[in-house]
């Protein structure tokens, strides 16, 4: 429910005239706050995570994070994005497919279901898959006669990661498929393309910075989770930690230099995050105004 | 290749969209399913190419019944209201989609394709705007890429829904102009959906007037139009003045005047009565003669006819066009009184118009 | 399916919509009803227990007040945040308007222990606080500034569209009628994004409630007095209390799921009012 706002929100801009300007004063006083807050809510936080980072010197950042410890928590990190955001992706592009193309009765319910995870605590994004696997869950006497471990180990940290970023690519799509109708694809239909040549040549030309822009903040959160991975990892140090949690783990230790060494690294992903975020945003509104706005005679 | 269409309804919800509809279009011809929005037309022409499903009736192509084909094995060239031009391909990938989406050994040769691209592109005329983006083209270029386009894969059927709709005047009259010679030449049976009774009557040879999901009347435009079944078909092509009376031994009683019908003056009783506004002679002063008396309320004479709007005795309008040159030779002006004789009335029982 | 869904040219309806059904229930729906099922497993007597000892009471007052007081201060500035962005010109505007979305981007743990050095002793507001007797880390305060910092982009982003849409025309016809610009603003402007407003809000109360990363570093995490919900629903899974955990974890997922319909009912709402005649 959060985001898909922000999407071509960017820099909307207006030219101003005389009856409908502020004086002066108001005007440099609430662009003063704006920016007040600016520098001590988001960019001192910032500065600080690559200031404390850095403050025992170069050589003591790179041995935080050039260690056995530190490398596999990247490593699972990453290998949990990889499977996460390519599951989701299949999952919002088949999801846009049948919600922006056809009409069937229960489509606003089911948008709404996929909106769920959006809403529920991370807490107990990771409390659900305990309930289902752990020792007392419902599957948790099965899977430990099998011994099949998948609370406190990898598969938990996947499946709390895919359900928090659940519905990224999708409610990115949706709004963006409906708006576009149906139109070009039936054409496409018409001149015999078959069902992926039709996907494949018409609508994922035109879906693909949305998909994109999805993926980009699907991403970003499938690496940056913390709450819902916590409850399901057990913190076995080295084989279930994730770059956020060794993060945790660092900073209860009071190794700060060496916690915000990797959270330095999570900084970075958001900032690449973002900027990625505002080309996107720059790429989709162009073809947004050429559908809008057809070119006269 | 000919189109029959038998007995198709359609509904939407508790919304009768198509009733019964029964309509031949012989193999080449040029036919316009005409009528208001909302009368179902635009809904026909998917069902015919297969972008829609009726309820009941089939679609018989050649004498195979279709009924039941994927709009891909039609064969049948859509244009579209809005184009639907693929956005993200040059002129040249959109004509030449349709042929690169082919099964492997039904695909022609790239070498192929483009020369076909070529020469369809030459047919309408916008070869020199191969490599642009559909953006940067004006409404009239999308429409004839649209076309180009369909007519890439050889339809056997050209289907086009309100083709001209989103053009403005001129270009219209244009594009008008060039449909009707462009399938002159290539003679691929079409079907195009308006609601502009000037374009259906000025472009198809045959004339399909559709009115709340069911068929008024199928013709010639020259027979729709002087000789309308219904009186909804007399109301919506062209401008017609309406009158209510009674028929009585071959006299239609408008109040205490009288006008003489012809042979097919109808049955007696209650009846409405339709006359063109280019169907009245006109004659100076009141009662010579017969006709109707009405006093000239205003003239607007510019271009080649005169258009005349008089008031009956009982304040009701009638509009009249006639010849410039007739009407100055009458030497009339505004608060003149004269007599309104109808050359041609064309009258339907009071119920048909209730109906 | 072909029953279900009006008849369409478009291929693929039955398998985007199955795979679309089958993944949703796997992942999402049976996952949630296990809250459910647990909650009513344990009866009315152990469930009413576990949602209302004094310390989980505690917990929510906490939690639901700082935010709806984050919520509220979000309101105010993500305003004027969004105001600034879409009507004047300024230097660092692109950059304000595209960090405006760090609280989405950064992860939530990283942003907790930099709030947390910034407001201990030693950092460098912390530091200027402490001589005046303010402290804000490791008390209720901290955990207010950490959903403060996570709620922000949730109005900024909400109003600014609606705010950008508004024809200026409006504006200047108010004051072409004699209204002064601090009328114009409370009589067309205001009225004109108060759903948007009232969204943001709800927004980011929502996700406020449910937070964990960027509070528990901050928050000091005493019991009665700075321990969030969220963080006791772990505390009790800790002590192998799944029951009471998911209690309640229940009480918290009601919430957010009526939270979720009045967000959904005001989004309808806005689009009904603002959407344009086509």
């Amino acid at each position: 429910m959060s985001t898909s706002i922000a999407l071509h929100a960017g820099s909307l801009e207006r030219d101003e005239s005389a009856s409908t300007r502020e004086p002066a004063w108001v005007k440099g006083v609430l662009i003063s706050v704006a920016l007040s807050f600016f520098a001590v809510f988001l960019l001192l936080p910032l500065g600080t995570v690559f200031a404390e980072a850095l403050r025992k010197g170069w050589g003591a950042y790179l041995a935080a994070l050039v260690n056995r410890d530190a490398w596999d928590a990247i490593k699972l990190t990453l290998i949990t994005a990889a499977i996460a955001v390519p599951l989701n992706l299949v999952f919002g592009v088949a999801a846009a497919w049948s919600i922006a193309k056809f009409e069937f009765p229960g489509k606003r319910l089911l948008i709404t279901f996929i909106d769920l995870p959006f809403s529920v605590s991370p807490v107990i994004s990771g409390l659900i898959f305990v309930l289902l696997f752990g020792a007392q869950g419902w599957f948790g006497p099965w899977l430990q006669e099998h011994d099949i471990q998948i609370i406190f180990a990898v598969p938990g940290i996947v499946l709390a990661t895919i359900f928090v970023t659940f519905p990224f690519v999708a409610r990115e799509l949706i709004p963006l498929m409906e708006a576009q109708g149906s139109e070009e694809e039936e054409a496409a239909v018409v001149l015999g393309a078959s069902g992926w040549q039709v996907f494949w040549y018409t609508t994922l030309p035109n879906i693909k910075w949305g998909l994109l822009y999805g993926v980009i903040l699907c991403n970003a959160r499938a690496m940056g989770e913390f709450g819902a991975v916590s409850v399901v990892s057990g913190h076995i140090r080295g084989q279930t930690n994730t770059m956020p949690l060794y993060v945790e783990i660092l900073y209860n230790e009071y190794n700060y230099a060496a916690a915000f060494a990797v959270a330095s690294l999570l900084a970075l992903l958001a900032i690449v995050t973002l900027a990625l975020k505002t080309l996107v945003e720059r790429q989709t509104r162009r073809p947004l105004q050429e559908i809008t706005e057809p070119s006269g005679e | 290749m000919s189109i029959a269409i038998r007995h198709i309804s359609k509904q939407f919800g508790a919304f009768q969209a198509l009733d019964d509809v029964s309509i031949d279009i012989p193999s080449g011809e040029l036919v316009a399913l005409l009528g208001p929005s909302g009368c179902g037309k635009t809904t026909l022409l998917r069902i015919i190419a297969g972008l829609d499903f009726a309820d009941r009736g089939q679609i018989v192509l050649d004498g195979d019944d279709a009924s039941a084909r994927h709009v891909r094995e039609r064969r049948v060239g859509f244009v579209f209201q809005h184009y639907a031009l693929f956005r993200h391909m040059t002129i040249a990938d959109n004509v030449a989609f349709g042929l690169r989406v082919k099964p492997r050994r039904e695909r022609p040769a790239e070498a192929d394709i483009k020369r076909r691209v070529k020469r369809l592109l030459e047919l309408v005329q916008l070869d020199w705007l191969a490599d642009r983006y559909p953006s940067q083209l004006s409404g009239g270029q999308r429409q004839r890429i649209a076309l180009a386009r369909a007519l890439a894969v050889e339809p056997k059927v050209l289907l086009l829904d309100e083709p001209f709709g989103a053009l403005d005047a001129k270009v219209r009259k244009e594009l008008r102009r060039w449909l009707r010679q462009l399938h002159d030449e290539i003679h691929v049976t079409s079907v195009f959906v308006t609601h502009d009774q000037e374009e259906a009557l000025e472009v198809s040879d045959r004339v399909v007037v559709i009115n709340r999901g069911k068929v008024e009347q199928i013709g010639t435009p020259e027979s729709v139009y002087d000789h309308p079944a219904t009186p909804f078909v007399a109301n919506f092509l062209g401008s017609v003045n309406l009158f209510h009376g009674r028929v009585e031994d071959g006299h239609l009683h408008l109040g205490e005047h009288a006008l003489v019908l012809g042979a097919d003056g109808g049955s007696e009783g209650k009846a409405v009565a339709f006359v063109r506004p280019h169907e009245f002679d006109i004659v100076p002063g009141w009662g010579a003669g017969g006709g109707l008396p009405a006093t000239i309320v205003r003239v607007v004479s510019v271009g080649p006819s005169a258009q005349i709007e008089l008031s009956r005795l009982d304040g009701e309008l009638i509009e009249v066009t006639i010849a410039r040159d007739t009407f100055h030779s009458l030497g009339l002006s505004e608060g003149d009184q004269v007599s309104l004789r109808p050359r041609h009335i064309r009258v339907f029982q009071a119920e048909a118009l209730a109906a | 399916m072909a029953s279900v869904k009006r008849f369409s040219p478009l291929p693929g309806f039955g398998l985007a919509m199955g795979y679309t059904l089958v993944y949703l229930t796997l992942i999402v729906l049976i996952p949630l009803t296990a809250v459910g099922t647990k909650t009513l497993a344990m009866g009315w007597d152990a469930f009413w227990a576990a949602v209302s000892s004094p310390r989980v009471v505690a917990s929510y007052q906490l939690s639901f007040g700082a935010s709806l007081l984050a919520a509220a201060i979000n309101v105010v500035f993500g305003l004027i945040f969004a105001w600034v962005l879409v009507r004047y010109r300024f230097p660092g505007k692109g950059l304000i308007d595209s960090l405006v979305d760090l609280p989405f981007a950064l992860p939530t743990a990283v942003a907790g222990i930099a709030l947390a050095t910034i407001y201990s002793e030693n950092g460098p507001i912390g530091k200027v606080l402490e001589p005046w007797g303010i402290e804000i880390a490791y008390t209720p305060k901290g955990v207010l500034l950490a959903l403060v910092f996570i709620g922000l982009p949730f109005v900024v982003r909400t109003v600014q569209p609606v705010l950008a849409d508004l024809e200026k025309e409006v504006e200047e016809a108010a004051a072409g009628l004699g209204a002064s610009r601090w009328q114009t603003f409370c009589r067309i402007i205001l009225p004109h994004i108060a759903p948007a407003l009232l969204t943001g809000f709800a927004m980011a109360f929502a996700r406020a409630v449910g937070e964990y990363g960027s509070v528990i570093f901050i928050a000091g995490n005493v019991p009665m007095v700075s321990e969030i919900t969220p963080l006791l629903i772990i505390t009790k899974l800790e002590q192998y209390d799944y029951a009471g955990a998911t209690a309640v974890a229940s009480v918290m997922l009601v919430f957010s799921f009526v939270l979720l319909l009045i967000i959904n009912g005001l989004q309808g709402w806005m689009q009904n009012r603002y959407v344009k005649e086509s």
